[in-house]
C-alpha cells in the first residue's frame, strides 16, 4: 500500500517536469537529475564509481537547455527583428544619404540565417520535451538505469561522429546550403536592375510574379524557349556526337590492318588532356571573323572571298560551339571504348564469320549493342554534364551572337541555361529571373543526378 | 586483297586528316607564343613564326602579372588540396564507419545539395565572404572550393570505404588503437588509391575555373591563371594573342605531361571506387 502511494507520488513529481521543461527548457532535466540522484542513494549497491550517473548526464543537459533558452530570451529582440526585417525586406528608402537607408538583401540574408536559428533553437526545445518523457517513463519503470554508454570514454567514444562533422557541417550549411536557400528565395522576389537595387531601392517579395513573368512575357518566355530547346538539342548533339566519332576512331584505330595505332592514339589524347579552358579560349581565336588564322588561311586558299563568322551567326556559331566541343570531347570516348572493344570476346566475331557475316552485320550485331551495354550509364552522366556545360559555350561565345531574341531577357543564339543564368546575375543583375531559371535547371537535373548517385556502390548496397 | 589496300587507304586519309586537325591548334598557339608580333593579325596564316623569338614570354612575365597569376593558383591549388583531402575523407570515414543519429539524413541532403551549380548561390556567397572579410583574399576562394567539393567527394571517397572489410578496423580497435589511429594507420594506406584521385581532383579544380575567382578576386595581382589569361584575350582587339599562346603553353605544357603520366591511374582509382561493375 505504501509503496503503491510512493510510486504515485514519483509519477507525479515526474511530470511535474514534463510541465517544468514546457516552460522553460531544461528546468525539467534538473528536476529529473535530481530524483534519479535519490533513488541511486538509494539502491547505490553493484554501481562502479567510474561509471557517469544518470543523473549526470540529466544535469549537464539540463545546464546546457536553460543556457540555451537564457541566450535565446537576451537576444530575443535581435531574433524577432530579424525575422520582422525578412518578412518586409526592409521600410526605409528615399533618404538623401544612401547608407541610411535599408539594404534589403543584407537584411534578408540576416533575417534567414536568424530564422533557420530560431527553427534550430525550436528542435531542440522539442527535443528536450520529448526527452525528459522518455527519461521520465524509463525512471517510472526501472528506477534507475545504468548504461555502459555512460562512462566518460564511453561518451566521448560515441561523440567521434559529432566531433568529426561538426566544422564539415559548418562549412556546407554556410557555403553550400545557405546560399543555395537564399537564392531560391530570390526567385520570389522582385531583386533586380534597374528598379529593384538596393541601397538606392528596396526589394519586395512578389510570390510567384517571376515564374507568371518567365512564362507570360513575351520577350522572357521567348527567350526561355529557345534557350531550353537549344540546350536540349545541345546536349543530345554534343554526348552522340562525341560517342560515335570516339567509337569511330576507337573502331579504325583497332583494325588489324592499321599500323602506328599507338603513335595516333597518343595524338588524339592530346586534346583531353589539354585544358579545357585553354583549349577554349584559343578555338575562339582561331574562329576569330576578322583576324582568325582559319578566315584568313581559306581566303588565302581562295575557298572564300569574305570571312565567315563563325562565331557571330547565330547557326555558325552553334555548329562551331558543337565542333569545338567535338574536338575536346570525342577523345575521352575514343580512350574509353578501346577498352571496351578489346574486352568483347573474339569467338563472337569468330562465330559470326563462320556464319557468313557481314563486316555491317557484325558491327550493327555485335560491336554496337556489346559498346552501348557497356557505355549507357557513362552517357548518362556525359548527357547531364553537357547539359550544364558552362565553359564549352562561355569561354568560345559568351553565349552569343546576342542580337536573336527581343531585348530585355539577355540571352543569346548559343546560350544554355547555366550560361544564361551566369549572365544574368554577372551582368544584368536580374538576379530574380536568374534564381528562377536556377530552380528550373534543378528540377530538369534532379532525375539525372538521381540515376547517377543510383549506380554507386554507396547507393546500392542500401548502406547510408 | 584490293579491298584491304583500298580500306587501309581511306583510313590512313581519315586519320591523317584527323591529325592534322587535333595538332593545329596545338601548334598554332605553340608557333604564335614564339612570334615576335602580338596581335593575332601579325601572326598571319602559317603556325611556324617567320622569326623565332622569346619576345612574347619576356613580356608575359615583365609587363603582365602572369607570374602572380601563376603563383596565386599553384597556392590556392595546393591549400585546396590539403584541406579538400584531409577533411573530406575524415568524414567519409565517419561515414563509413560509425553509425549515428542523422547519417542518413545528411548523406541525403549531400546528395540533393551537390544537384545544383553551386555559382547560383553566388549573390549569397559574396555576401557571407564580404561581412567576413574575406573579399579580394586567397582564404575566402579556399573557403569556397573546400566546401564546395564536400558533398559529391564524399560520397565518392565512401563508396570506396565501404569496399574495405570491416574486420581490419574491429581488429585494429581489440588491440587497442582510437579513432584517429584506425584511420592512419589501418583505413588511408589501404584507401590510398581513392586518397590519390581526390588530390589530384582537388589539385587541378581551381586551375581552370573562371566563375568563383572571378567573384573573390577583385584586384589584378590576387587573380588566378583562369581569370588572368581570359581577361587578356577578352575583347575584340586581340592585341595580346601572342602573350596569351605563351601563358597557355606554360600551363598546358605541365598539365598535359601530369595528366597524361596520372591518366591511367586516374580511371582506375574511379572505376575501382565509384561504379560497381
Amino acid at each position: 500500500m505504501s509503496a503503491n502511494l510512493e510510486a504515485n507520488i514519483q509519477k507525479k513529481k515526474f511530470s511535474l517536469a514534463f510541465i517544468f521543461s514546457i516552460l522553460f527548457m531544461g528546468l525539467g532535466h534538473i528536476l529529473l537529475g535530481f530524483q534519479a540522484k535519490k533513488i541511486k542513494s538509494q539502491s547505490s549497491k553493484g554501481i562502479k564509481k567510474n561509471v557517469l550517473g544518470l543523473h549526470h548526464l540529466l544535469f549537464i543537459k539540463g545546464i546546457v537547455f536553460i543556457c540555451i533558452e537564457v541566450l535565446a530570451l537576451i537576444n530575443l529582440k535581435a531574433l524577432s527583428k530579424g525575422i520582422y526585417d525578412l518578412v518586409t525586406l526592409g521600410t526605409v528608402t528615399g533618404e538623401k544619404i544612401m547608407k541610411n537607408n535599408d539594404h534589403s538583401i543584407f537584411l534578408m540574408a540576416e533575417g534567414l540565417i536568424i530564422f533557420l536559428i530560431v527553427l534550430v533553437i525550436f528542435v531542440i526545445y522539442i527535443y528536450s520535451i520529448t526527452d525528459v518523457y522518455k527519461v521520465n517513463k524509463r525512471l517510472n519503470n526501472d528506477k534507475y538505469y545504468i548504461d555502459n554508454d555512460y562512462t566518460f570514454k564511453g561518451v566521448i567514444n560515441n561523440m567521434f561522429p559529432y566531433f568529426v562533422l561538426l566544422p564539415v557541417a559548418l562549412l556546407i550549411i554556410f557555403f553550400v546550403f545557405f546560399p543555395l536557400l537564399f537564392s531560391c528565395l530570390l526567385a520570389f522576389t522582385n531583386y533586380s536592375m534597374p528598379y529593384h537595387m538596393p541601397p538606392k531601392n528596396l526589394v519586395d517579395w512578389v510570390g510567384i510574379q517571376n515564374f507568371i513573368d518567365m512564362f507570360s512575357l513575351p520577350n522572357w518566355k521567348e527567350a526561355f524557349i529557345g534557350v531550353f530547346s537549344w540546350n536540349v538539342i545541345w546536349a543530345f548533339v554534343a554526348t552522340f556526337l562525341n560517342f560515335f566519332v570516339g567509337l569511330l576512331i576507337a573502331l579504325m584505330l583497332y583494325d588489324k590492318d592499321i599500323k602506328f595505332t599507338k603513335g595516333f592514339r597518343t595524338i588524339f589524347i592530346l586534346p583531353y588532356a589539354i585544358p579545357g579552358m585553354i583549349s577554349l579560349l584559343v578555338w575562339r581565336n582561331l574562329l576569330n571573323g576578322q583576324f582568325g588564322p582559319i578566315n584568313l588561311s581559306l581566303k588565302a586558299m581562295g575557298i572564300i572571298e569574305n570571312s565567315l563568322p563563325f562565331l557571330s551567326d547565330p547557326i555558325m556559331a552553334k555548329v562551331s560551339v558543337i565542333l569545338v566541343n567535338l574536338w575536346i570531347g570525342a577523345p575521352y570516348f575514343m580512350l574509353l571504348l578501346t577498352g571496351v572493344l578489346t574486352s568483347i570476346s573474339k569467338n563472337l566475331y569468330e562465330a559470326a564469320e563462320i556464319d557468313g557475316a557481314s563486316a555491317f552485320q557484325k558491327f550493327t550485331k555485335i560491336t554496337l549493342p556489346m559498346v552501348m551495354f557497356a557505355t549507357a550509364p557513362l552517357l548518362i552522366m556525359t548527357f547531364s554534364h553537357n547539359f550544364n556545360n558552362f565553359g564549352a559555350v562561355y569561354f568560345l561565345t559568351q553565349g552569343g551572337p546576342d542580337n536573336v531574341f527581343p531585348p530585355g531577357s539577355g540571352a543569346g543564339a548559343t546560350d544554355l541555361l547555366i550560361t544564361w543564368i551566369f549572365e544574368l546575375m554577372n551582368g544584368m543583375q536580374k538576379y530574380n529571373m536568374a534564381a528562377v531559371l536556377s530552380l528550373l535547371v534543378f528540377t530538369l537535373i534532379a532525375p539525372f543526378a538521381i540515376y547517377n548517385f543510383s549506380k554507386t556502390k554507396s547507393f546500392k548496397e542500401g548502406d547510408y | 586483297m584490293l579491298k584491304k589496300r583500298m580500306k587501309q587507304v581511306v583510313y590512313y586519309t581519315i586519320l591523317i586528316t584527323l591529325v592534322f586537325i587535333v595538332l593545329y591548334p596545338i601548334t598554332w598557339t605553340l608557333g604564335s607564343s614564339f612570334n615576335q608580333g602580338s596581335s593575332l593579325q601579325s601572326t598571319g596564316i602559317s603556325p611556324i613564326p617567320d622569326q623565332f623569338s622569346l619576345e612574347q614570354y619576356r613580356k608575359l612575365f615583365t609587363e603582365t602579372d602572369y607570374l602572380y597569376w601563376y603563383k596565386n593558383t599553384l597556392k590556392i591549388a595546393i591549400i585546396n588540396m590539403m584541406f579538400s583531402v584531409a577533411i573530406t575523407s575524415l568524414s567519409a570515414y565517419v561515414f563509413s564507419r560509425y553509425g549515428f543519429k542523422g547519417k542518413k539524413t545528411s548523406m541525403i541532403s549531400m546528395l540533393i545539395l551537390q544537384i545544383i551549380p553551386s555559382f547560383t548561390g553566388m549573390v549569397a556567397m559574396y555576401i557571407i565572404i564580404w561581412k567576413m572579410g574575406l573579399l579580394d583574399t586567397h582564404l575566402g576562394l579556399i573557403i569556397i572550393y573546400v566546401a564546395g567539393q564536400i558533398p559529391y567527394n564524399t560520397w565518392l571517397v565512401k563508396g570506396y570505404l565501404d569496399t574495405i572489410p570491416r574486420e581490419l578496423d574491429a581488429a585494429a580497435k581489440v588491440d587497442g588503437a582510437g579513432n584517429f589511429t584506425t584511420f592512419f594507420k589501418i583505413i588511408l594506406p589501404i584507401a590510398r588509391p581513392i586518397i590519390v584521385f581526390l588530390a589530384i581532383a582537388t589539385f587541378t579544380a581551381p586551375w581552370m575555373d573562371y566563375i568563383f575567382p572571378q567573384l573573390v578576386l577583385k584586384s589584378q595581382k590576387n587573380w588566378t591563371l583562369a581569370v588572368g589569361l581570359f581577361e587578356m584575350i577578352d575583347g575584340e582587339a586581340n592585341n595580346a594573342f601572342s602573350q596569351f599562346a605563351a601563358g597557355c603553353t606554360l600551363v598546358a605544357i605541365p598539365f598535359t605531361v601530369f595528366f597524361m603520366l596520372s591518366q591511367k591511374f586516374m580511371t582506375e582509382a574511379l572505376g575501382a571506387g565509384a561504379v560497381k561493375s
